[in-house]
């Protein structure tokens, strides 16, 4: 048997279905490619909230701000292609605040790390100690494994599922 | 609560059958040709021997994972995270109101002893509950020849990130992974990754749908990467989860290819609430107050995430934190 596998992206998806007798704001009940899809580039929008820990929606279109946190961050993209361009941070460069991204006033001084081309299902290390720029020459969807922080963008309101209660 | 100091001991041999009977505690545990038997003083349980060994060593495969597995409406384990609680009907209205209900609490260890003691008896040769109904024989029928390959798959938990030196390694076609035949028809590329001289081994990339795809089992997460005490875990799940889940904590589940139906109940009575069909793309948070079990009729990617802060479940048992992850303002 042949199976067809079935992957969304910014020009189809298909959403699913909450039926739930309960309030639905506790399932907050979202769809990354709607979300990227109302979103403005590079707006980190909160799709995932576990206390302070956050997955973030990014809409990647051209050139984003370079930015860089005081941990590890992870990138998945799920639809198109994002070149990360990285560039180490002196250690008196990198963020001292308590978590999350941090956008910076431009590209930082410090050496050249190299780059990663990254495509649908591709996960991507972003590791504290850089700084770190998306590029997309056609739109592209990507999650951000990261902490709740300045460039976290929060309404849950416009992008969840809420039923009659909307 | 008090911990009981008991492992697991063989009480017989069916010579029918072949299988062997055991007793943990108060709880005594038998098989036949179709079903597991569980007894214990007030009552008993019987379970069909497909879902309960696919419950069994799963459970013991995610050590017990985060809070109730319910290996059905009666039966299951509750992980205090060094012990375990073994219970039958105490989240069930029905016994309970009966007063029949039992739960005993071991060590972690002793638990896992007992599961695996029962799983190697009650498995035979050509099956494998771990993997998909599909893939695999059945367990019907009288003891067979012994599985000689492992029978536990666990977690495959990376510290840092897959794939980086010293960490765990992604699967791959030359250690025994090849593509699962349900995503055969996608394209595997590898991410470029191109580092200037001297931060050789600094930048990483992979192809996590690659390693998703070349997974053999279902419902068995593994960690790709860690943020803090924010894992994110990736499974391929087909057919049904066969445990009903109540975590003891809030968390995430992002659909990354087709489609999954996860039933909602309420945590403690198991009194239905609704279901969510997640497709795609789609995120939703399963809160610390509810059952879920999922259903995938074709073979899905998942992405769960999970805060494994130490001590949470104390928060969100104590009322500290809400059952539910989001302030809507």
């Amino acid at each position: 048997m042949a199976y067809k596998t079935h992957v969304g992206s910014l020009q189809s998806y298909r959403k699913g279905v909450i039926e739930l007798d309960d309030d639905l704001r506790k399932y907050a009940f979202s769809n990354v490619f709607e979300v990227a899809g109302k979103a403005a580039p590079f707006e980190r929008v909160a799709v995932v909230q576990n206390l302070q820990y956050v997955a973030e929606v990014v809409r990647a279109e051209g050139d984003s701000p370079w930015f860089a946190a005081p941990h590890d961050e992870f990138a998945i993209v799920m639809d198109g292609e994002v070149i990360f361009n990285f560039v180490k941070l002196a250690d008196d460069q990198v963020p001292s605040h308590e978590g999350g991204a941090v956008q910076l006033g431009g590209e930082p001084n410090g050496p050249r790390m190299g780059r990663v081309v990254a495509r649908r299902g591709h996960q991507v290390l972003l590791p504290k100690g850089s700084a770190y720029q998306l590029s997309a020459a056609q739109p592209a969807v990507a999650i951000m494994q990261t902490v709740d922080g300045p460039v976290t963008v929060k309404r849950w309101n416009d992008i969840c599922t809420l039923g009659d209660s909307q | 609560m008090t911990v009981l100091d008991a492992k697991i001991e063989m009480t017989g041999t069916d010579p029918e059958t072949g299988y062997s009977s055991f007793r943990l505690g108060s709880f005594e545990f038998r098989r036949d040709e179709y079903f597991a038997h569980v007894t214990w003083p007030k009552g008993s349980h019987i379970i069909e021997i497909d879902r309960f060994l696919r419950a069994m060593v799963r459970d013991i495969g995610w050590g017990f994972f985060y809070g109730w597995i319910f290996f059905d409406d009666v039966f299951g384990t509750t992980n205090h995270y060094g012990t375990v609680d073994i219970f039958a009907g105490s989240y069930d209205r029905g016994c309970k109101e009966a007063g029949i209900d039992l739960l005993e609490t071991f060590s972690a260890e002793a638990v896992s002893e007992a599961f695996t003691t029962i799983s190697q008896d009650w498995i035979s040769e050509g099956y494998d509950p771990l993997n998909a109904p599909l893939e695999t024989g059945t367990p019907i029928g009288k003891k067979g020849e012994e599985r000689k390959d492992p029978l536990l798959r666990a977690f495959i938990a990376a510290d840092r990130m897959l794939g980086l030196e010293g960490d765990k390694p992604v699967r791959r076609e030359e250690d025994g992974f090849p593509i699962n035949r349900a995503f055969a028809d996608l394209d595997y590329d590898t991410p470029e990754i191109e580092c200037e001289p001297g931060f050789e081994g600094q930048l990483h990339a992979i192809n996590l749908f690659d390693h998703i795809a070349r997974s053999n089992v279902t419902w068995n997460p593994s960690i790709s990467a860690v943020t803090g005490g924010n894992i994110c875990c990736v499974t391929s799940e087909e057919h049904m989860l066969p445990v009903i889940h109540g975590n003891d904590r809030n968390e995430w589940f992002i659909q990354l290819s087709d489609e999954i139906h996860w039933n909602i109940a309420d945590k403690n009575t198991g009194a239905p609430r609704g279901r969510v069909v997640m497709r795609a793309g789609d995120v939703c948070a399963m809160p610390a107050d509810i059952r879920h079990q999922g259903f995938a009729p074709k073979r899905a990617m998942l992405m769960v995430m999970e805060n494994g802060t130490p001590g949470l479940e104390k928060r969100y048992a104590s009322g500290e934190l809400p059952p539910y992850p989001v302030d809507f303002g």
